[in-house]
């Protein structure tokens, strides 16, 4: 066995320059939503998302580095201990040494691991000192968002149901004869992967999600928000974001829940402080002076009736 | 009473019984159970790849062509239910009955009758589970893990919990069986730690079975009263807790995962030294190795619930555990390839599947320890990336062990060698397509495609299609497996001689080819250089 070569110095080394050469290879193009032929994890853009990027990076490195020893050593073996070539077989079956480093190597390499990714979670789970809250609420099969507050002020009656757009759900339908290819915005195909009204949030600022379901469990999966959480009836999970960049990113429900788990996308458009707020200024006014759309307070009951702003296209 | 028995059906000595009936209904012989186990699993892993097959039709290209969404739902489900409890376990369950005994100078299974009786549950379990597809409502929907409230919506929930439990009882009948065996049948000599490895695996993987399985009864029992008799177990609005049905599966389902994958580490370990003509590198290392992974098993559940907001306490210890399975995970897969090295090696079709075992169930390892590191698992997590993940080690770990035993023991059974050209054309397609099926859905996950979609956006088109067409070979490819094997049963005109195999050794290979009826009814006696591990000194 070959591995019995590494030094646990040279581990750290190599875990960087593989980490390097996975940034290299596939960093370089930054992008938040699915791309034809993509090999990697987004990089996201948030302040978390790197997280879990640079942890898949080093990890599959790891494991790149391992594998090319391992089935190296395989391969060599294979061709050097052939029957075929005359090898004749020996009658050794232990070597304590190798034994210990090839226990010993592992661990080492799964403390490095771990300590980067209790790093990780540790920010993650951190939901303090948000200055924003929205509520998310799964349910068959549509999202619905609630603000809860911003800048420490609570918001009124601000809340939508999310769900397909028109054009993904008429083209999904079996033998529907429309082409998903057609299904695009501003040339970029949206096909299942759009809704008829987006979340809006404020970049910069660190938003607090609280996420829950309505009848059965969701979850809730932006890759490049860099995570996702689930949505259970009767619990509440926080999780939160931070958005760097405005733009629209993309995501779907990731926990099967019923014949349409695969037509409920999520939607979030992350804009500039201010746009956002006038956004908010807007859906408040909307919101006030007509009672009849006035229902759209959580209650489960009313979760069927979309809100006054919904028709579009 | 065994006294009575055998002494009333006297003519058992002899041979197999003429009746059709008799000899294969109401057997109790280890070997033709054996063998209705192993031909019962055949038959299941082409109906569950039958499902396979639609679920690679329906995901060929962006759009619904074939079927609603439902029946897509129900097709995966199916799809899990049927290969793990009818493909993957009832194969080891027949490979353990045939080989055990054989390998450990027993006659036959301690508890001969049970044995009947555990294989022919089976039959009915499978029938009632699959009926739900033909009965209105349709068959489970929900996925294979019956999470509620989702799972509790259909209407199949009585007949899948009551199959679930047959297939339960039978696991744990089996389990018991196989541990009777091992602890009170093994032939003078044959010490615990000169038993094969194959033989070790099960050993611990029947405690696994006897520790889980009723754990799996009490979760799905609690899913029907949630269901029909108004209790509230998973039923927040009643007081429940829908994540309790979580933990508790999963208790079961991470030795379960466990329970599929040692026995084919068994017998990846009898098949390398045979064919590297050497004996394994490390045998007490092997069997410490396995015990340990068996340990951690119990201790890792919560890493298929990362995402279910668990605190951060339970995601750092179920993120530790899960890491330090690498390590005797690690040290099996180094001492397969020390067995290699220094060996003199000839690569006829079980050893070419044990080494594209190793190869690839280690991908499917190195995948894991990604999706143990928490972080990273709450984007892997219900991705495309698990489905790669797990069916590496299911499919091209279990499953190619499964059909590498096959092969090697197959002249035993038969009396004939199997087709050696036709096998490896069966081992290169399988290889090649599999990997085309498999490797590209972990880009698809990474790419940010959910599990468990008929549907998808055309960004994941390409790789979909090309996963498509590797299924769609690899599928194929089986019906070359099932040629070799009717070849070799009854076709075949080359003999096999008592020890197929040069380099293999223990106790199978001393009785003749085909195995009689009845071997071992007087313990043979035990020389240790006729046994693969019979020199064991650390």
């Amino acid at each position: 066995m070959t591995s019995g070569s590494i030094r646990p110095g040279g581990i750290k080394r190599a875990v960087t320059a593989l980490a390097l050469a996975a940034f290299a290879l596939f960093g370089s193009v930054v992008q938040a939503n699915p791309e034809p032929g993509q090999l990697n994890m987004p990089r996201g853009v948030t302040t978390y998302s790197n997280v879990p990027y640079f942890l898949n990076n080093v990890a599959l490195g790891v494991c790149v580095v391992i594998g090319i020893l391992v089935f190296g050593a395989m391969f060599i073996a294979m061709f050097r201990f052939r029957k075929s070539r005359g090898a004749v077989a020996e009658k050794w079956s232990h070597n304590t040494t190798l034994e210990i480093v090839w226990t010993t190597i592992p661990v080492i390499i799964l403390i490095v691991l771990a300590y980067l990714a209790t790093g990780g979670l540790k920010t993650f789970s951190d939901t303090t000192n948000a200055q924003m809250t929205v509520k998310v609420t799964g349910y068959q099969w549509k999202w619905r968002y609630d603000y809860v507050d911003y800048q420490g002020k609570a918001i009124d009656k601000v809340g939508f149901m999310s769900k397909l757009d028109r054009e993904s759900d008429e083209t999904r339908q079996l033998k529907s004869g429309l082409d998903p290819n057609a299904v695009k915005v501003d040339g970029y195909n949206t096909y299942l992967i759009n809704v008829d009204e987006p979340l809006v949030v404020p970049i910069d600022t660190k938003i607090r999600f609280v996420i829950t379901a309505g009848d059965v469990i969701h979850s809730w999966w932006v890759p490049a928000l860099g995570w996702k959480m689930d949505a259970i009836p009767g619990i509440v999970n926080a999780a939160w974001t931070n958005i760097k960049e405005p733009g629209v990113y993309r995501g779907q429900c990731a926990e099967l829940c019923g014949q349409d788990h695969g037509f409920m996308p999520i939607v979030v458009k992350a804009v500039p402080k201010a746009e956002f707020e006038q956004w908010l200024a807007s859906k408040q006014q909307s919101a006030t002076p007509a009672p009849a759309a006035a229902s759209t307070a959580a209650a489960p009951a009313t979760a069927q009736v979309a809100p006054a702003q919904t028709p579009k296209g | 009473m065994a006294h009575a028995a055998t002494h009333d059906h006297h003519d058992d000595h002899h041979g197999a019984p003429s009746n059709f009936f008799t000899r294969w209904f109401m057997s109790t012989n280890h070997k033709d159970i054996g063998t209705l186990y192993l031909v019962f699993s055949l038959l299941m892993f082409f109906i569950g790849g039958s499902f396979a097959m639609v679920i690679r039709a329906e995901l060929f290209k962006p759009g619904l062509q074939l079927v609603q969404p439902y029946f897509f739902n129900e097709m995966t489900t199916m799809h899990a239910l049927v290969m793990i409890f009818g493909a993957v376990m009832p194969a080891f369950v027949g490979l353990g009955n045939w080989m055990i005994p054989l390998m450990i100078g027993a006659p036959d299974m301690a508890l001969p009758r049970m044995n009947n009786l555990s294989f022919w549950i089976l039959p009915f379990a499978f029938a009632l589970l699959l009926s739900t597809l033909f009965l209105p409502g349709g068959g489970p929907a929900g996925g294979w893990t019956m999470y509620p409230p989702l799972s509790l919506q259909g209407d199949s929930v009585a007949y899948v919990v009551f199959a679930v439990h047959l297939m339960g009882i039978s696991s744990i009948m089996g389990a018991i069986n196989i541990i009777a065996t091992i602890l009170n049948m093994r032939a003078p000599g044959m010490d615990l730690l000169k038993m094969p490895v194959f033989v070790w695996s099960w050993l611990i993987t029947a405690f696994l079975l006897i520790a889980v399985m009723p754990v799996l009864a009490g979760a799905v029992t609690m899913l029907l009263t949630d269901k029909y008799f108004g209790t509230s177990f998973f039923n927040a609005a009643g007081g429940g807790d829908p994540v309790l049905f979580q933990h508790i599966f999963w208790f079961f389902g991470h030795p379960e995962v466990y329970i599929m994958i040692l026995p084919a580490f068994g017998l990846v370990s009898e098949i390398i030294p045979t064919f590297a003509r050497k004996p394994i590198f490390g045998y007490k290392a092997m069997v410490y190795a396995i015990a340990s992974i068996a340990f951690l098993s119990f201790i890792v559940w919560a890493h298929h619930m990362f995402a279910v907001g668990l605190p951060l306490g339970g995601e750092i210890f179920f993120m530790y555990a899960t890491m330090l399975i690498a390590v005797p995970t690690g040290v099996k897969v180094f001492n397969w390839v020390s067995t290699m090295w220094g060996g003199s090696m000839t690569f006829e079709t079980p050893m070419l599947f044990a080494v594209a075992f190793v190869i690839l169930f280690t991908i499917g390892g190195f995948s894991g320890l990604m999706l143990a590191l928490a972080p990273a698992d709450f984007q892997y997590h219900d991705s495309y990336f698990v489905v790669a993940h797990f069916h590496y080690v299911l499919v091209t770990g279990a499953i190619f062990a499964i059909i590498a035993g096959s092969y090697y023991w197959l002249p035993k059974w038969t009396g004939h060698m199997y087709s050696e050209f036709w096998g490896k054309v069966h081992f290169w397609n399988s290889v090649v397509w599999v990997n085309v099926l498999f490797f590209p859905q972990h880009f698809l996950g990474l790419a940010g495609m959910p599990r468990r979609i008929p549907d998808y956006n055309v960004a994941f088109a390409n790789f979909n299609m090309i996963s498509s067409i590797g299924g769609f070979l690899f599928g194929a490819s089986q019906l070359i497996y099932v040629g070799v094997i009717i070849h070799a049963v009854w076709f075949s005109k080359k003999k096999a001689p008592d020890r197929v195999w040069e380099g293999a050794k223990g106790l199978e290979w001393t009785v003749p080819s085909p195995a009689p009826h009845h071997t071992f009814e007087l313990p043979p006696v035990i020389h240790d250089d006729e046994l693969a591990h019979g020199h064991v000194e650390d």
